[in-house]
């Protein structure tokens, strides 16, 4: 059994505006100790995606379909029960640690709260367990930096202690919604590795949440690709790199720029970003893409299997004529 | 790309006065060197690529050159004609040969104003004259360059994309048929496939219109593919100057080594065995930079004479300047 | 090889929707404040309330000044309203007709209000704007004035003033003008200080525009949003402050009246039965506050910075 299953999620805004369908029938698993990336643009649901399992929609948002962790559902489940979910087995960091972090209170008392309202701890042995999680998360002097607030830590460092929050608990899920996008790339590697290592260290999964196909790379052991709502491609992420079966995974890899390659011309995908309020018919990548055929701008594709086991994609044009 | 060389940056200095938390009144506030002695050329069709993190003063050099922050001390030799000493008045002519191009693309633009408006602006500016016909011909002209259609002349920002925003401002940019644009961090903001729409568009432009441009950027790996050369800033100082493959190729610098090992790449294969070279401990405060070379506190090769003297800038070979008592 | 394919983004470009005509802001402003119900039912009384004013003397039988000498002395036996005898509001104790004393008042306290608010906006916007943009000291100073200006007891001064010169329509206009704009060049420099920083001043600047261009072009037009929601504030403001030196006694010289003035001969002849003298112009003036004030509400949800 999987640690999250997700199947046929669907998320839906109501606006002033009209009905937009943020995330449109979305199915993937999650297994124990592994790296799931999920990579996007804007637009591309991928964030609503989490929030909806995690309860965090806004009021006018709604979501359907299943999401079982460990074999439980908890979608749509009521806020007394996901809290005690959160924090004990689904934890999050989000981009931006400044507005993640309470600037009014000192990080010791964020820290002990956590600890004294999941796990009933008494305030001392709750704040020696969050001074350990610090070290653990490589701040020096954590016995003494505890009692700062948060606008006194560098950006790294509030990211840093956002992801000591984050696994006071011990979570088995651990999700990251752009963690290091808002950071310098010295930080974000120094970031990165810590994730990486304290993922071997206490064994949790993790949902990587990025736009950076270099951080995937580095980081992820599957991937899901979403664009307007939609995955178009999943499987491991060493076979999608080395062969991008849809056309839109392979224009997002042509399209970044290399450091250890010197081509003349990017080369680009052409158009912009779907407006999901009014989304194309059929399959949601149709008007950008070079290889669409009437079939695609009608009916929308559903994941099939590519050789390996595992790989899916969500494409009506053959797989010859793309790769 | 000729030899001519159109803008030559000579020890420039800026500082800011900052008063910290719990001062008096009449405390002296202190001086934050943002940027520090910083000197380049740049020739007619060239791309500097300028790379750093947070505070290292790219945006303050930036705007110091045209002259949006006042400099300390040094001077900008723009055609020969330091910029710096010079009137606001005389100033102005020469602000019809260097643009800029902003990171938020919408904030660029006046809200209020439809983008026909906001794209001729530079033109009726500096060429009131001109009649309504003419100035509607030059920006469908330019519109078109940067591929947006004639009939949006109309709209307004908010109506457009992130990318379709930067587009207007590159027009904008272009009407006056600048020698230099200077793009502060102008795809940061943008989605990766817009991105490298808007990456090739400077590009072609460049060499269509034989401009020069000024890339100031924290993506590596975005700079290096547009920039003939790099420069690479730590703390307001330059710390490396060489061409993007020489510099991707032989690092000389501690930091531009644990730069470029830093940056993700999308292969991984590569990554994950990647040997990285990190860098620990926090960005040192600019009011009070370590003596001698501001980079030792955080370098894992510094040494005695590292905290005693400041390296100089100086060529390690053809075309390529280090600053570093150990560099390779 | 990936080629573009211009038909498709040719499609995707006209996609963008037919008009050639943008949506500007103010438009998505407008239809945000109808969609407010109560703003636009004030915005409709109130626009009732001043053509009353202007088409209401047409039907008046009496004029403000006039002595219905039946009614003197015995306005609560004779001077009730009534359609018979030209008093349609009634009268007040000296027999003149309040229906046209009504009018008289509407025209003087909303004029009073308007202008005076008016002015205020202009001067507050014009200083707030220029020492916002300005900065540094110019800033310091200019902003202290405002801070010293604001320290006045602003009614204590107004009184001696009214006392000292006299009373009539343009001291009051000298007076409350002299104070009220103090307010809106505050919110206008803060507003000013915001926009200063924003990335399409820096463009501006970066090209060339002057300083004088930049205020006017592009810091005022983004400055009236929050001008106008201010100055609909202002305009009851303004009359109340009218109405209570009217209600002292200090107020416009009879025989002209306002809102304040008739409120105060009103409200002193209550124990006499007479209540239409007092409802009346209190019902103007509560009605017409109460609709600048829901306006102003309406205008700044429509208007809020939120915009996309």
């Amino acid at each position: 059994m999987s640690l999250l299953e997700v199947s046929n999620l669907k998320v839906r805004f109501e606006t002033a505006d009209g009905i937009v369908n943020a995330v449109n029938d979305v199915n993937f698993s999650v297994e124990e100790g592994k790296i799931l990336a999920i990579v996007g643009e804007s637009g591309s649901g991928k964030s609503q995606t989490v929030f909806a399992m995690t309860g965090l929609l806004d009021h006018n948002g709604s979501a359907t379909g299943s999401v079982k962790f460990e074999g439980v559902e908890i979608l749509n489940l009521s806020n007394q029960k996901l809290n005690k979910i959160r924090a004990e087995k689904i934890a999050m960091i989000f981009q931006d640690p400044m507005t993640s972090l309470n600037p009014y209170v000192r990080v010791s008392d964020q820290m002990t709260e956590v600890l004294m309202y999941h796990q009933g701890l008494s305030k001392t042995d709750a704040l020696k367990q969050s001074i350990s999680m610090l070290d653990s998360v490589r701040i020096p002097d954590a016995g003494n930096r505890i009692r700062m607030y948060p606008h006194e830590f560098s950006g790294g460092m509030r990211q840093r202690v956002m992801i000591a929050m984050s696994l006071l608990c011990r979570p088995k899920l651990l999700i990251a919604d752009e963690p290091t996008t808002a950071l310098d790339v010295t930080v974000q590697a120094q970031i990165m590795q810590l994730l990486s290592d304290l993922q071997k260290e206490f064994g949790m999964s993790i949902i990587l949440i990025t736009h950076d196909l270099g951080v995937v790379a580095g980081n992820s052991d599957d991937m899901l690709v979403m664009y307007g709502g939609e995955i178009m491609e999943i499987g491991k992420t060493e076979n999608i790199y080395s062969k991008p079966t849809h056309p839109y995974t392979q224009g997002l890899m042509s399209a970044v720029p290399r450091l250890n390659d010197s081509e003349e011309r990017l080369i680009t995908i052409p158009g912009n970003p779907p407006n999901m309020m009014k989304p194309p018919e059929g399959c949601p990548f149709s008007p950008r893409c070079n290889y669409s055929n009437d079939e695609c701008s009608n009916v929308s594709p559903i994941l099939s299997n590519v050789d390996k086991g595992d790989h899916f994609r969500a494409c009506h044009i053959e797989i010859e004529k793309i790769v | 790309m000729s030899d001519q060389t159109i803008l030559q940056v000579k020890n420039l200095k800026v500082n800011f006065d900052v008063s910290s938390e719990g001062d008096m009144p009449w405390t002296k506030p202190k001086k934050l060197q943002a940027v520090n002695n910083i000197s380049f050329t740049l020739n007619a069709g060239e791309t500097l690529g300028i790379v750093g993190e947070s505070g290292c003063g790219k945006s303050t050099l930036a705007r110091a050159i045209v002259k949006m922050v006042p400099a300390e001390s040094g001077k900008v030799l723009w055609l020969g004609n330091d910029l710096l000493s010079l009137s606001d008045s005389e100033t102005r002519q020469y602000r019809k040969q260097i643009q800029m191009i902003f990171q938020d693309p919408l904030a660029s633009l006046n809200p209020r104003m439809n983008i026909g408006e906001i794209i001729a602006e530079p033109l009726r500016t500096h060429y009131p004259k001109t009649s309504e016909s003419d100035v509607k011909l030059r920006v469908s002209d330019v519109m078109n360059k940067v591929g947006l259609l004639d009939n949006l002349v109309n709209r307004y920002p908010h109506e457009f994309s992130g990318g379709q925003c930067q587009r207007i401002g590159i027009a904008r940019a272009l009407i006056l048929k600048p020698k230099l644009i200077i793009c502060d961090e102008p795809v940061s903001a943008l989605d990766v496939s817009i991105q490298a729409q808007v990456v090739n568009l400077l590009m072609d432009i460049q060499q269509e219109m034989d401009l020069a441009l000024i890339f100031i950027a924290h993506d590596l790996s975005v700079v290096k593919h547009i920039s003939t050369k790099i420069m690479v800033l730590y703390l307001g100082n330059m710390v490396e100057l060489a061409n993007s493959n020489e510099i991707y190729q032989n690092p000389s610098h501690p930091y531009t080594q644990a730069l470029i090992s830093a940056v993700p790449i999308p292969d991984p294969n590569i990554e994950k065995n990647k040997e990285l070279i990190l860098i620990e401990g926090d960005l040192p405060s600019p009011i009070n930079p370590p003596s001698g070379c501001v980079f030792r506190t955080r370098c894992h090769k510094a040494k005695e004479i590292c905290s005693k003297e400041k390296p100089n800038f100086i060529e390690s070979s053809t075309s390529h300047s280090v600053a570093c008592h150990f560099h390779d | 090889m990936i080629v573009a394919n211009k038909k498709k983004i040719k499609d995707m470009a006209e996609n963008f929707s037919e008009s050639g005509a943008g949506r500007s802001l103010w438009k998505d402003a407008r239809i945000r404040f109808i969609q407010n119900k109560a703003a636009t039912i004030s915005l409709f009384v109130l626009l009732a309330i001043v053509s009353f004013s202007f088409i209401g003397p047409y039907f008046a039988v009496w004029s403000y000044e006039q002595i219905d000498w039946n009614a003197m002395g015995s306005a609560a036996r004779v001077g009730m309203p009534s359609i018979e005898s030209g008093h349609y509001f009634g009268t007040d104790d000296l027999g003149r007709d309040l229906y046209s004393r009504v009018i008289q008042g509407t025209q003087i306290s909303l004029m009073v209000g308007v202008l005076g608010a008016s002015v205020a906006v202009i001067v507050g916007t014009l200083y707030g704007a220029t020492s916002g943009y300005l900065g540094g000291k110019t800033d310091q100073i200019m902003m202290r004035i405002v801070d010293i200006l604001m320290s006045i007891p602003y009614m204590f001064v107004l009184i001696l003033l009214l006392v000292v010169f006299g009373r009539s329509i343009g001291m009051l206009f000298i007076g409350i003008g002299l104070l009220s704009w103090l307010d809106m060049s505050r919110i206008v420099r803060g507003q000013t200080l915001n926009l200063k920083n924003k990335e399409f001043i820096e463009a501006a600047k970066v090209t060339g525009v002057s300083d004088f261009k930049i205020i006017t072009r592009h810091i005022v037009p983004n400055l009236l949003g929050i001008v106008a929601v201010y100055a609909t504030l202002l305009v009851p403001g303004i009359i109340l402050a009218e109405s209570f030196i009217s209600f002292l006694g200090l107020g416009v010289q009879e025989p002209s009246t306002s809102w304040g003035a008739l409120i105060k001969e009103g409200s002193g002849t209550i124990s006499y039965d007479t209540e239409w003298q007092l409802l009346f112009p209190l019902a103007f003036f509560v009605v017409s506050l109460f609709c600048f004030y829901f306006i102003g509400d309406g205008l700044r949800d429509a208007l809020d910075p939120k915009e996309r």
